[in-house]
């Protein structure tokens, strides 16, 4: 949540200036306008993840795809905004890649477990 | 000897020892719950016909625990931006908000936990008579083969169980591939008798309550929310430190008592990202 290349380091934000800590009181006062807006988006997320469960669709697939999107959205807004990876430095977005990297891994294994060809499907 | 970086960041990456730290053990984290989803997928899709339920939780419940976390999650980011703001009294209120969302949503998952245990599934003899309905609208259901009782017990004595639930056909049951058919469901009062509940090879009686014993969806349920319910607890305990005992430093080490806080909403918005997947997978789908 540091918002290192937007907010201000630590030695600044030690500065005695006055001017520095009226900067500081008004871009701090933006981005909570911000965190409210992502947090009405996530309320509204939530209420329509449950109303499309209420949809009576015949495809599990669609049902499944709908409720993952809406999460997805609502998942990139929480690490995005409330944890602040929009604006991170770059060794995080490493970290962070690497472990896509491996997540998507398992998932690709999962689902390619799965498949009746597949070599490591064991069972049918 | 004086750690460095706990404070300011380093030149070359631009972060503090602990957000290195604490996106290193996130990482992690990941890798764990996926482990759970994936196997949560391999459980959903190699299950039998019937065997995997749908719409067995209590939604609104489960919506209400999302709410909770939500707000949570904007109190402690709040939080956060009033230290920034250096306005400790706003932090302490947004912060003690927190704990008490940490609190409810345990109470709620409490809440659905015991509701599981009480939930029984009851096998009852084909052939047997049921009494199904309440005060003078009763009517006797006489059981077929495969048929099963599902519900909550209200009753239970030597000679007879009430449920407030209904009767399924296990055919019927398997036919059930979407929440929404369960919700159509309507639920009654059943009464059995004691004699009527079938019998297993060992004695005992067919009827078991929807603990992670009873099927894999509830093993992965329980395996899922109770891993999840453990990182609420463990967040709240550092964010209560923090509140509490923890403060002192604010007078100190601000800035380092600010760093602390946002590694600690770090980990609380994870956990609210997790259950943002949790919800829609065990409770909608």
């Amino acid at each position: 949540m540091s918002d290192s290349h937007k907010t201000p380091t630590t030695a600044q934000a030690q500065a005695p200036a006055e001017s520095h800590q009226h900067e500081d009181l008004a871009h701090f006062q933006q981005h909570v306008k911000k965190y409210l807006f992502v947090f009405y988006c996530l309320i509204v997320g939530t209420i329509v993840t449950v109303l499309a469960s209420y949809v009576h669709f015949d495809s599990v697939a669609l049902t499944i795809a709908i409720a993952l999107f809406i999460a997805c959205i609502k998942g990139f807004l929480v690490a995005g905004y409330f944890m602040h990876l929009m604006s991170e430095k770059k060794m995080i977005y490493g970290i962070l890649l690497a472990t896509v990297f491996f997540f998507a891994g398992l998932m690709f294994l999962t689902v390619w477990s799965m498949h009746p060809s597949s070599l490591v499907h064991i069972g049918h | 000897m004086e750690i460095p970086y706990v404070v300011e960041p380093r030149q070359d990456t631009g972060l503090f020892n602990a957000k290195v730290g604490i996106w290193l053990f996130l990482a992690s984290e990941v890798m764990l719950f996926g482990a759970l989803f994936s196997s949560y997928i391999l459980l959903r899709v190699g299950a039998d016909p019937g065997t995997w339920p749908h719409g067995l939780l209590n939604i609104p419940l489960g919506m209400a625990n999302t709410i909770v976390l939500i707000v949570s999650s904007i109190t402690v980011v709040m939080s956060w931006a009033s230290l920034k703001m250096k306005d400790f009294s706003k932090y302490k209120k947004f912060q003690a908000i927190t704990l008490l969302c940490a609190i409810t949503f345990l109470c709620i998952k409490s809440y659905e936990y015991h509701d599981k245990f009480t939930h029984y599934e009851v096998d009852a003899n084909p052939g047997a008579t049921v009494q199904v309905g309440e005060g003078n609208d009763v009517k006797p259901v006489a059981i077929k083969p495969g048929d099963y009782l599902d519900g909550h017990i209200l009753e239970k004595d030597n000679e007879k169980l009430v449920l407030h639930g209904h009767i399924i056909n296990r055919i019927e049951a398997a036919k059930v591939t979407h929440a929404w058919q369960e919700r159509e469901i309507k639920d009654q009062e059943i009464t059995i008798k004691q004699s009527d509940i079938t019998l297993r090879p060992d004695g005992k009686k067919a009827m078991e309550n929807f603990g992670p014993w009873h099927n894999t969806y509830l093993a992965i349920y329980f395996t899922l929310t109770g891993l999840h319910a453990l990182h609420v607890i463990g967040g709240a305990l550092v964010i209560g430190f923090l509140w509490g005992p923890g403060a002192r430093m604010w007078k100190t080490e601000p800035e380092r008592y600010t760093n602390r806080i946002e590694i600690s909403g770090v980990f609380w918005h994870f956990v609210d990202l997790v259950w943002i997947f949790l919800f829609p997978v065990l409770y909608l789908l």
